[in-house]
Order: C-alpha cells, then sequence, then structure tokens
C-alpha cells in the first residue's frame, strides 16, 4: 500500500500503507488524529466532514485521500491563525453561542468560511445556496445569524485597513 | 447564621482536617484520578454525598472526602464546577454551573467546567431524558452553591472576627460592608476547607429579583473546542493501541446470523479479527450479528461493505407500514376494542350537535438520526472495563454491561464524552454493549463505528399512528364533544409500544366535557423508543389540527375558541406544579397571538395558524405565518413561540432550545417518515431522509414569561405545537386541511 504524502493546515504529513480507496476524511481523523472533521453519513449528504481542497469546500467523506495529494487541505484545526486569532466565523459562531449538541458545527464553518473566501458580502441567496450542511439540532437561524455578523465585522475590519492605507 | 452556626462550623473542620493526603490517595481509587489532580493546590472543594437526594453531608478538601463533587474552589481563585448530566446539545453543561454559579455568586468569568465523572453515589441521578434535568436538579444544584457560600462568607467573618450576617458576597468575593474590607473567595478558599459543611436547610435561597448571571444569555461552555474543532465527542475518543471494529445485524429485528464469509473478511487488509456474536435476546442490549476488528475505521467500514451474511429470519420482523395503513383506514369508522376513558355523555352530545366533524389523522415512523453516529470505545483488561460513551443514561448502561458481561459495577467506569446529538436514541445502550462485548472478547481497546446506514437500520423509532376523531361543536358554538379512536402499535399485545400510548390526561381531553378515547392495537416487532417529546409530538399534530377543524367548522376564531376551552385559570391537577394550569396557557396564547399579531391582514396565500400544547409540564403557544404558492409550494416565514417554563437559567441555550425545536418539528413534518416493509426500514441514509436545510428554516421568535414557578425542562415541549401550527397556517393560507404527515405526501414542498 501507498505512502500518502499530504499538506494539511501548512504542514506536511506523511501516511503509511493507506488503502488507496480510503476517503480522506478516514486518514485526517485517524491517521492524523484530526477529529474535528466529523463523519456523518458517509456519503456526502450531511457536510459534517466539510474541510477545504485548495480553499474549496468539500465533504471529505466522498473523496479518496490520494486524490487531495500535492494540493491544500485546511481543517476546522487549521482555520484559526498560526497565533491563535480565531477566525471571524468562529469568533461570530461563539458570541451567537450558535451550537447545539455541535456536531455539525465545524463542517458548517468550514461551508462559511469557503463561501467568504470567494463572496466577502454574500447575499441571504447565496448563503442559503452554500449553506446546505445539515444540521440536526436545528441551530440554522444563529449560523445565518453568525454569517452575517462576521461579515459585517470582515467588512469593518477592511474598510478600516483600506482608510488607513 | 447564628453563633451557634459558627460554632458548629469550627468544631466540624477541627475533625475534618485530621485525614492525611496519603489517606486519601488510598481511599479514591482510580475513579476520581482526575479530580485528585485538581486538588493539589488545595482549596476548598465540595462533594454530595446523597442521601435519599437532598442532604448534602461532606465537603472537605481532605480526609475522606471524595473530590469528584460539583465545586472546587482552588486558592488562585479559579472556580472548577463539575456538570453532572450528558450534555446532548440541551445546554445543560452550561446551565448546571450557572445554577450553581448564581447561589455562590461566583464571577463566571471565573468559573471553568468539566464533565463530572459516573458516580451514582455522589452525584444521584445522570441521564439526560425527559426534559427532567433542571427540575430534578434544580434544588440540588443550588443548594450546593448556597452551601459553599456559606462557607466562604464563614470562613471570612472568621479571619476578620466579625458576625457572619454582616457579610455579603458578589463577584467572587466577600465583602464586609462595614468596614469595606473583601477577601477573594481564592483567598478564602483553603480557610473554608477547614469548615465544616452547613445544613441546606438551613440556607436562603436567592429570591429571582436578585439573579445575577440567572436569566442572561452565556455562551456554551465548550463553545470554543467546538469552533476550532477539538475532541470532545465519543467518536473523538482515542486509547493507546486501539483498534476499531464495525458490527453488522440482521436488517429485520429479530434475525439471526446464519452464514457469512467470514475467512473473506478475515484475509482482507487491516482486518484482525471477524466473528459472531449471538446476542443477549434484548433488542436493546447486544443483538446478534458479525463484528469485524481492524486497524482503522476505514478498513473496519470497507470489510463491512464485503461482508456477505445469509440471515435466519424465522423469528424477525415482518413488519409492513402498508399493511399497517390499510388496517387501519379499515378500522376508521369503527370505535377502539379497548376504551382508553370516558367523560360526560359524548352520545347526547352528539345529537344535539349543531355541526359534527370527521377527520382521519396519519403520521408516519421517524427515526432519530443524531448527527453523530452510534460509536462507543471501550477496554476491557484484567477484569476492568472502561467505557467511553456517547449516552444520555450512562448508569443505565452501565448495569447492562455489567450484567451481560458479568463484571462487577465497580469494575467498570463509563467516561463521560459530549453527544452529538440525543432526541431520545441514546437512551439506549446498545452500542455500548456491542463495544463492550467485542473488547471482551479480543481483549484490547476498541472503537466501534456504526455507519449511517446501521443508524438506521437499528433504531428505537418513533412510532407512526392513526386517529379517527369525531367532534362536535353545540348551538351556541362551544365544543361540545370529542371522540379519538387511537389506532397505534403494540409488541405484546397488551399495551402500546413505547411513544405509542394515549392517555386522558393528554390535552386537551381534560378540558372537554364529553369525550371518549378509545384504542385498537395492531401488532409491530420493530423496536420503538422515546423520540424528542414522546407521544406529544405525534399527537399534538393530530389532535390540535383536529381542534382546529372544529373552531372552523364553528365559525369561530381558534384564539377565542381555544382560550374558551381553557376556562378560567386554574390547575387541573391542584396537587401538582408539572400539572397544566389553565391560566399559564391563556397567558402564553395571548402572548404569542399579539407577538404575531393574530388577526392581522395578510395577502391572498398567506396565513397564520396557531396551536397551544402542553408537555413535559411546558406550557408553549406557538403561531406560524405561512405562505403557499403554485404547485403547494410552501415557505414557512417565521414561528413565533410564547412559552411559560418558569424562571429561565440560561437565556441564549433556552433560546436555541426552542428554535431547534420548532425547526426539528417542521423538518420532521416536512419530508421525513420511514417505510418499512419485511421488518426492514427502507430508508438508509440523508438522500432518502432528507433533514430541512438552512434554507428553508424559518425565523423563530422566542418570548418567555419568566414566572415564579418551579422550571421545567426545554429540551423538549417547544416541539409538538410547531406541526400543528404550521397546518394550521397552511389551512389559512390555503384552504388545505393536511391530516397526513409528511407534508410531501400531500404533495407539499419547500
Amino acid at each position: 500500500m501507498p505512502t500518502l504524502r499530504l499538506s494539511v493546515n501548512g504542514q506536511e504529513h506523511s501516511v503509511e500503507e493507506v488503502d488507496p480507496l480510503t476517503p480522506l476524511l478516514w486518514v485526517l481523523r485517524d491517521s492524523l488524529g484530526l477529529s474535528g472533521t466529523k463523519f456523518g453519513c458517509g456519503g456526502g449528504f450531511c457536510g459534517a466532514c466539510t474541510v477545504h481542497l485548495d480553499g474549496s469546500p468539500v465533504r471529505s467523506c466522498s473523496i479518496l485521500a490520494t486524490s487531495a495529494v500535492g494540493r491544500k487541505i485546511t481543517t476546522i484545526e487549521g482555520l484559526a491563525g498560526d497565533d491563535g486569532t480565531l477566525h471571524p466565523l468562529q469568533e461570530a459562531w461563539i458570541e451567537h453561542d450558535v451550537p447545539q449538541c455541535g456536531y455539525c458545527q465545524a463542517g458548517q464553518i468550514m461551508s462559511a468560511a469557503a463561501l467568504l473566501e470567494s463572496n466577502s458580502v454574500p447575499s441571504d441567496a447565496e448563503i442559503d445556496a452554500a449553506m446546505t450542511g445539515l444540521c440536526r439540532c436545528g441551530t440554522y437561524n444563529r449560523i445565518r445569524l453568525a454569517i452575517n455578523s462576521a461579515v459585517q465585522k470582515m467588512s469593518n475590519t477592511s474598510a478600516r485597513k483600506e482608510g488607513g492605507a | 447564621m447564628n453563633d451557634q452556626y459558627l460554632h458548629d462550623v469550627i468544631r466540624d473542620a477541627e475533625a475534618a482536617f485530621e485525614a492525611s493526603p496519603e489517606t486519601r490517595t488510598q481511599t479514591l481509587g482510580r475513579r476520581s484520578f482526575l479530580k485528585l489532580t485538581g486538588l493539589a493546590g488545595g482549596g476548598l472543594a465540595l462533594a454530595f454525598y446523597l442521601e435519599g437526594g437532598t442532604q448534602a453531608l461532606a465537603a472537605q478538601a481532605s480526609g475522606e472526602f471524595a473530590p469528584n463533587g460539583f465545586i472546587h474552589i482552588s486558592p488562585d481563585g479559579s472556580i472548577l464546577i463539575y456538570s453532572k448530566n450528558p450534555e446532548i446539545g440541551q445546554g445543560i453543561k452550561t446551565a448546571f454551573p450557572m445554577i450553581i454559579a448564581e447561589e455562590l455568586d461566583a464571577d463566571w468569568e471565573d468559573v471553568r467546567v468539566e464533565q463530572a465523572p459516573i458516580d451514582q453515589a455522589v452525584y444521584g441521578r445522570q441521564a439526560a431524558g425527559g426534559s427532567r434535568s433542571i427540575p430534578s436538579s434544580w434544588d440540588q444544584l443550588r443548594q450546593a452553591g448556597a452551601v459553599a457560600r456559606a462557607m466562604l462568607v464563614a470562613a471570612a467573618a472568621q479571619e476578620w472576627g466579625v458576625p457572619a450576617g454582616e457579610c455579603r458576597t458578589e463577584k467572587s468575593a466577600v465583602i464586609h460592608s462595614r468596614s469595606g474590607r473583601r477577601l477573594g473567595y481564592g483567598e478564602l478558599a483553603n480557610r473554608a476547607a477547614a469548615l465544616p459543611v452547613p445544613d441546606p436547610k438551613s440556607l436562603t435561597l436567592k429570591e429571582r429579583a436578585d439573579y445575577r448571571l440567572l436569566g442572561t444569555r452565556v455562551t456554551g461552555v465548550d463553545n470554543y473546542k467546538l469552533v476550532t474543532g477539538q475532541p470532545l465527542f465519543g467518536i473523538d475518543q482515542v486509547v493507546p493501541d486501539m483498534l476499531y471494529a464495525t458490527y453488522t445485524k440482521c436488517p429485520a429485528p429479530g434475525g439471526r446470523v446464519g452464514q457469512a464469509n467470514l475467512d473473506e473478511i478475515r484475509s482482507l487488509p487491516g482486518v484482525k479479527q471477524a466473528f459472531v456474536l449471538e446476542g443477549n435476546g434484548q433488542l436493546a442490549e447486544l443483538r446478534p450479528g458479525v463484528a469485524i476488528v481492524a486497524n482503522s475505521t476505514w478498513a473496519a467500514i470497507s470489510a463491512k461493505q464485503q461482508l456477505r451474511v445469509t440471515w435466519d429470519e424465522s423469528e424477525a420482523a415482518k413488519d409492513s407500514w402498508s399493511d399497517a395503513v390499510k388496517r387501519a383506514r379499515e378500522l376508521a369508522n369503527q370505535s377502539g376494542s379497548e376504551i382508553l376513558g370516558e367523560t360526560g355523555d359524548t352520545a347526547k352530545a352528539f345529537s344535539s350537535a349543531a355541526k359534527t366533524v370527521e377527520a382521519f389523522y396519519t403520521y408516519p415512523f421517524v427515526s432519530h438520526a443524531p448527527l453523530e453516529p452510534q460509536n462507543c470505545t471501550a477496554w476491557y483488561r484484567d477484569g476492568v472495563m472502561d467505557i467511553w460513551a456517547p449516552t444520555q443514561t450512562p448508569q443505565r448502561g452501565l448495569t447492562s454491561v455489567a450484567k451481560m458481561l458479568d463484571i462487577p459495577e465497580d469494575r467498570i467506569t463509563i467516561h463521560q464524552t459530549r453527544v452529538g446529538g440525543g432526541f431520545g436514541r441514546r437512551l439506549m445502550n446498545d452500542s455500548m454493549c456491542e463495544a463492550a462485548t467485542i473488547s471482551k472478547q479480543i481483549g484490547a481497546p476498541v472503537k466501534l463505528q456504526w455507519t449511517r446506514e446501521d443508524d438506521m437500520a437499528h433504531d428505537f423509532y418513533r412510532v407512526g399512528g392513526f386517529h379517527s376523531f369525531k367532534g362536535a361543536v353545540d348551538d351556541s358554538g362551544k365544543l361540545s364533544a370529542w371522540e379519538d379512536h387511537f389506532v397505534t402499535f403494540s409488541s405484546d399485545g397488551q399495551k402500546p409500544v413505547t411513544g405509542g400510548n394515549m392517555s386522558t390526561s393528554e390535552f386537551p381531553l381534560p378540558l372537554i366535557a364529553n369525550f371518549r378515547l378509545t384504542q385498537t392495537l395492531l401488532p409491530l416487532v420493530t423496536p420503538c423508543g422515546p423520540w424528542r417529546a414522546p407521544r406529544s409530538n405525534a399527537v399534538a399534530f393530530a389532535g390540535q389540527c383536529f381542534f382546529h377543524e372544529l373552531a372552523v367548522a364553528a365559525g369561530r376564531d381558534h384564539l377565542e375558541f381555544l382560550l374558551e376551552v381553557m376556562g378560567k385559570p386554574r390547575w387541573l391537577d391542584p396537587g401538582s406544579s408539572r400539572a397544566l394550569n389553565t391560566g399559564r396557557a391563556a397567558d402564553v396564547i395571548r402572548l404569542a397571538a399579539e407577538k404575531a399579531g393574530w388577526g392581522k391582514s395578510l395577502p391572498e396565500g398567506r396565513g397564520l395558524g396557531l396551536a397551544f400544547y402542553f408537555s413535559h409540564a411546558g406550557h408553549f403557544a406557538e403561531i406560524a405565518e405561512v405562505s403557499v404558492g403554485a404547485s403547494k409550494k410552501l415557505t414557512v416565514h417565521k414561528v413565533t413561540v410564547a412559552a411559560d417554563v418558569g424562571p429561565i437559567v440560561n437565556l441564549s441555550g433556552a433560546e436555541n432550545q426552542c428554535q431547534g425545536a420548532v425547526i426539528d418539528g417542521f423538518s420532521t413534518m416536512l419530508g421525513l417518515e420511514l417505510s418499512i416493509e419485511n421488518g426492514r426500514v427502507q430508508e438508509s441514509n440523508f438522500d432518502q431522509y432528507p433533514l430541512l436545510q438552512l434554507a428553508h428554516a424559518p425565523e423563530v421568535e422566542v418570548h418567555f414569561i419568566q414566572s415564579d414557578f418551579p422550571p421545567t425542562g426545554l429540551g423538549e415541549p417547544a416541539l409538538p405545537p410547531a406541526a400543528p401550527a404550521i397546518c394550521n397556517a397552511i389551512f389559512a393560507a390555503s384552504g388545505h386541511r393536511v391530516r397526513e404527515l409528511p407534508l410531501s405526501r400531500e404533495g407539499f414542498s419547500v
């Protein structure tokens, strides 16, 4: 079985003896100990396993680990800055007390982070289209609130930066 | 506090300091290891030995004191509070410590929360279910905080040589009002630890007006860990050198393993062992199946996909939902074979009725589908079992494992993990029984992982059911008679399955002068269990939609009709504060109406729908505002919730529970159903069991009436009124009366 070289959260990892059919999810969770990415359905339906591949959201239960070789993988553990500064979405999730059981929230945050990366001021319809991950507890009102709150903060920050430049 | 109390405090403190730290280590055992390290720096820790569930006996950071209690105040001022019950998304890990912190007058910034170990002797009941955590622990936790506070006050009074009565507390400090002297709890912790524990009954608890923390918005104590992806859940547990397992059972409950390609499975990459377990005869513990043990989760799941089993289904379920529907429809025009209750004279009321309405209501089986699939990590070695489990009932699980595997209970430790959704599914500990059995068999630590397909195929389902109603209104437009022939299921032919029972105390029966409730049981093998707001979650849909039908038939406004049925304010069971109070009910109904703008004019195709329900001692009124467009395209714009559950602990968490319950209710009524044929649930994953997505979630606005009645739980009672409120709004918007769920069956889509 091959050895995989994966770039996860800015670090290079060598994972030995990987069955070539292993979904990325299980390499992250079992081999690399990055358990923030969750297993919910195994079929790409629920989004609990959402990570970024070169900045785009993917459902890691439904792509092979081998297909992530040579690409930049970001998981929930790598979303905050190197100095531990939380992403504005993470801050907003805490401020608005979004989670109930919390199991889906890493996937929700990763979906939202990818959205904001490509669209810094999404409309409600764009949020609807991007946020298809399932929350069994029904925290959708707060997820929307937290995204909008993070958008507001990020645009204030960038406006300040532009103003200062 | 009087002088005699202080005298007692000092006397008992002297005795309490006798035992040495060495003695403590010896008597603690491994269960308390974690807490012992927490005590290394000294300080005040409180443990409560429950005698009859009320009396607190010991609270010293020394001696025979087992430090796995509720509170530990360190000399550095940090306050560690243990939250005793499972956190399943109901917010209890934040709410419980808030209750303690309020009476303790702790600064919430100083508080750190940890999940308590499982120990019945110390904590009493440790379970999540029935919306009972807050009501059953309210006094105990307030007393815990008050006792600690009293000891800190006594310590400060002693230090200053002043009467305790001259001292007050705020923000983790004792203050001597007259002199302005102030000592932080950390500075007092060691001195307080030397004092005896006051009788909690001697202490005065705070009035609600004096609350500083309760009723405010506090973000969940695990939120930082959740948003940064740190391990918290059952599925995240890692034990050194552990193996990974799957367990495959017959898709029809009751089936046994016939033949299986075990040799082939054993030869697959990563597979360590594959073997058959016979089961212990209990569907809720260990069913027969094939265990595959491998060196990674994927190797175990991959091998499971190649497992071929011929099942012996001679004693397996043959249940068919479509047959049950047919049979129930045949029964629709008859009374049930069993009379559950009768009051007044329904025959007379019907004969003199101005209007009579008949309707047949149906709701399907549904699954709990918590997002974290069932899993459990177990480690058996040298006669000792450690279990890491996302469970709602750890104590019950421990008992099951002990009995099943013949291991003394004191040799089993259940480690509580955060739980990725409960909804009642994890009241059962089948995955725990499986993991423990597999670990004992292989003599190694093992993490058992169910797939989503396993989870949906082997649930304890919310049972489907049927109501054949007949109701009447009299000449004056008043509700005058109500008949319900309830067709439900039974696994023993004697009584309904769990969650499939009705009683004459179910709202609105106790308020109706002439009613008749009858029942017919259909046979069922498929296991059923409590699903968020058991019974009420389904019965509220049928009953409160039919109630609205009667209001419409009477030509009455639903709100007015409902308030009329409530009558004058009174307790329906005067002896119980957990009973329906018609005054509280009317208050939440009026509040919901006011907030939602009941009676406002709306454009064509848009309507408001109302429902009240009383379950789990909570009074809830909800009003939905919906639009029904062409081709039955449904939009639920908003649901307004008004609730009275007594005082609110964490306003943020409380609102979150209500919002989530309403969205859960809508998600379930919209498109969720299980079709059971030949004993098998046909749906296997979220593509066939489509939970609601964010795009279609209504805005949910929550209003609480914070009454001074004892607090009641919030995990469940906001759910039952959601479905009837939305269905009644659909009627208002479109004239279409929904009598069968899910809505997708009647052609609605979002």
